[in-house]
């Protein structure tokens, strides 16, 4: 496989300026992730509002380009969603870095699909797929107000 | 000293990794096997096979010598005093956890001081700390200055009058510090407190010399020294084997059993229950063979040479920066690019065959000094040349085109 299908443009851009880096203001879910195995930690803060829909999301945190540009990818993609199209765009992504499958959701733009399915390259370095994994379970974990820290090598 | 014949003697540099010969790069991490190796291993298995001192056949009896003579040979590599000081294990790991569990269970008492250095390895710390957790143990750790250098004067004022023991490295397997332990255990024996040395990186680099470090204890894995995996070496002091508790209890490592009490074996048998890596450490002999070879002082030159090469070179790679400058350094050199992540580097380096270490490296106290949390790592072996280095610059390169950077 080429390096360019995984170092993508926007990957390398993405993860060079993250995008909704730092604490969001009145953020009320917060979760932390950690890769035991380079050292990597990240952790995203989130804002929901009464309805339950992502009225903020920024993350703070180091790591790879891989990493950083999934979190960032990550954060532009579910602001502003509810709490279960979120969910599912999850579901979506992770099963996209695992098995190849394509991005189907109506619940994203044709642009916003092909700036997440830039990642998919991923799937081809299976020592890097938690790298780009990692802050997902992270935001899952925030989502649903675990007190629990995301561990890559503690994942069932 | 001819290093292509040298080479050619490790059947893994004929494989092609991503259609590029493999430029090896991570035997600090592992070192790759010469074919004597593994050849032992092969006619051991298919014509020697046995297990150890337990039957009379011809068959056992042969494997016993064979599994004895790998004892004296490691003996005369570390110039041991004898042969009942030199215990086989798994690997470096389980030599340290083995003092420092025996030692512990008799020395160590809560309020107790063990004195181990910023440079450990987890493999030196976490043992301790497992006496810490159960006996109260306190844990000191000797500073290190910019340079990557234990800084021996304040070494020398972390130890008190409850100091039971202190733990050290060798060789530092990310800054590649070579650190004086004899200058250590000098000041350690003045004041009666034995020291134990994190041989593992040492053993492949140096030339190992027990007697003249007169250290207590010293560990070693077989497979970082172009042997094969589940083979480590504890030396120890005949006279602390004898006076410490035994480790791991079974078969092999008694004397008497009655249903009231137990007498435990004489050495080394004492610290050996169950069936031992028989066909490994057989083959650790020619291991052992191999080195001897080539000569520990060439061994020395040769990768003194690689290290001072590849120092120059990759200080004029823009925005590379090498990690410690330690007054004595050996074939480890750690690294970061600015602007490009060590797990990035680490799968670009991986396109051109490259193999490099990316991480903590098992040395999170010590990136925490540095305040990084991750570095990349070369590390040579006799193997390695000064072409190999040439790619690795090269694939460095092309790191900095892939993250285009200026």
């Amino acid at each position: 496989m080429d390096l360019k299908e995984l170092y993508q443009d926007i990957i390398l851009e993405h993860g060079k300026s993250p995008r909704n880096f730092g604490k969001c203001n009145g953020h009320n879910h917060t979760a932390k992730g950690y890769n035991p195995l380079c050292g990597d930690k990240v952790e995203v803060y989130l804002k929901l509002n009464n309805k339950k829909n992502v009225d903020e999301i920024t993350f703070e945190g180091s790591g790879c380009a891989i990493s950083m540009a999934s979190t960032s990818i990550m954060t532009e993609l579910v602001k502003g969603k509810s709490l279960e199209v979120a969910k599912k765009i999850i579901d979506e992504f992770l099963n996209m870095i695992k098995s190849g499958s394509a991005m189907k959701t109506k619940d994203l733009s044709e642009d916003q699909k092909t700036k997440i399915m830039s990642l998919s390259g991923v799937k081809q370095y299976p020592m890097r797929v938690k790298c780009a994994t990692l802050s997902w379970h992270t935001l899952v974990s925030a989502l649903d107000g675990n007190k629990i820290e995301i561990n890559t090598e503690k994942e069932d | 000293m001819n290093i292509e014949n040298i080479k050619s003697q490790f059947p893994i540099f004929s494989k092609k990794i991503n259609g590029k010969p493999l430029v090896y790069l991570d035997s600090s991490n592992s070192s790759q096997k010469p074919i004597s190796v593994i050849n032992r291993l092969d006619n051991f298995y298919k014509n020697e096979f046995s297990n150890i001192g337990r039957s009379i056949h011809s068959l056992s009896v042969n494997a016993t010598n064979k599994f004895d003579e790998t004892r004296v040979s490691v003996k005369k590599f570390i110039n041991a005093n004898s042969k009942e000081e030199i215990i086989f294990t798994k690997n470096a790991t389980e030599s340290i956890n083995l003092i420092a569990s025996t030692f512990g269970q008799q020395n160590i008492k809560k309020g107790d001081e063990i004195l181990i250095t910023e440079l450990e390895h987890h493999s030196n710390y976490v043992p301790w700390h497992y006496l810490r957790e159960s006996k109260g143990a306190v844990i000191k750790f000797a500073p290190i200055n910019d340079d990557g250098d234990i800084i021996i004067g304040e070494l020398e004022k972390l130890i008190s009058t409850k100091t039971k023991i202190i733990a050290v490295t060798h060789l530092s397997n990310v800054t590649g510090t070579i650190v004086p332990v004899k200058e250590i255990i000098d000041i350690a024996h003045k004041k009666n407190i034995p020291v134990l040395v994190d041989g593992c990186q040492s053993a492949p680099h140096l030339k190992i010399d027990v007697k003249d470090l007169d250290c207590d204890f010293y560990a070693i894995s077989g497979h970082k020294v172009y042997g094969p995996t589940g083979v480590g070496i504890l030396y120890a002091k005949k006279k602390w084997l004898e006076q410490l508790p035994p480790y791991i209890g079974g078969g092999g490592m008694i004397s008497e059993v009655k249903k009231d009490r137990i007498s435990y074996a004489q050495l080394p048998e004492k610290y050996e229950a169950g069936t031992m890596a028989t066909a490994e450490v057989v083959a650790f002999n020619e291991s052992i063979k191999f080195m001897e070879s080539i000569g520990i002082d060439n061994l020395v030159s040769h990768e003194r040479e690689l290290t001072n090469y590849a120092l120059e070179k990759l200080k004029n790679i823009n925005s590379v920066n090498v990690i410690g400058n330690p007054k004595n350094k050996a074939g480890v050199i750690s690294f970061t690019i600015k602007g490009v992540h060590p797990h990035d580097i680490a799968t670009i380096l991986d396109e051109d065959a490259v193999a490099i270490r990316a991480g903590h490296h098992c040395c999170q106290i010590l990136h925490e000094k540095l305040k990084l949390t991750a570095t990349a790592r070369a590390s040579f072996g006799i193997y390695n040349t000064k072409e190999d280095i040439d790619i690795l610059c090269k694939a460095i390169e092309n790191c900095r085109k892939v993250f285009d950077l200026k």
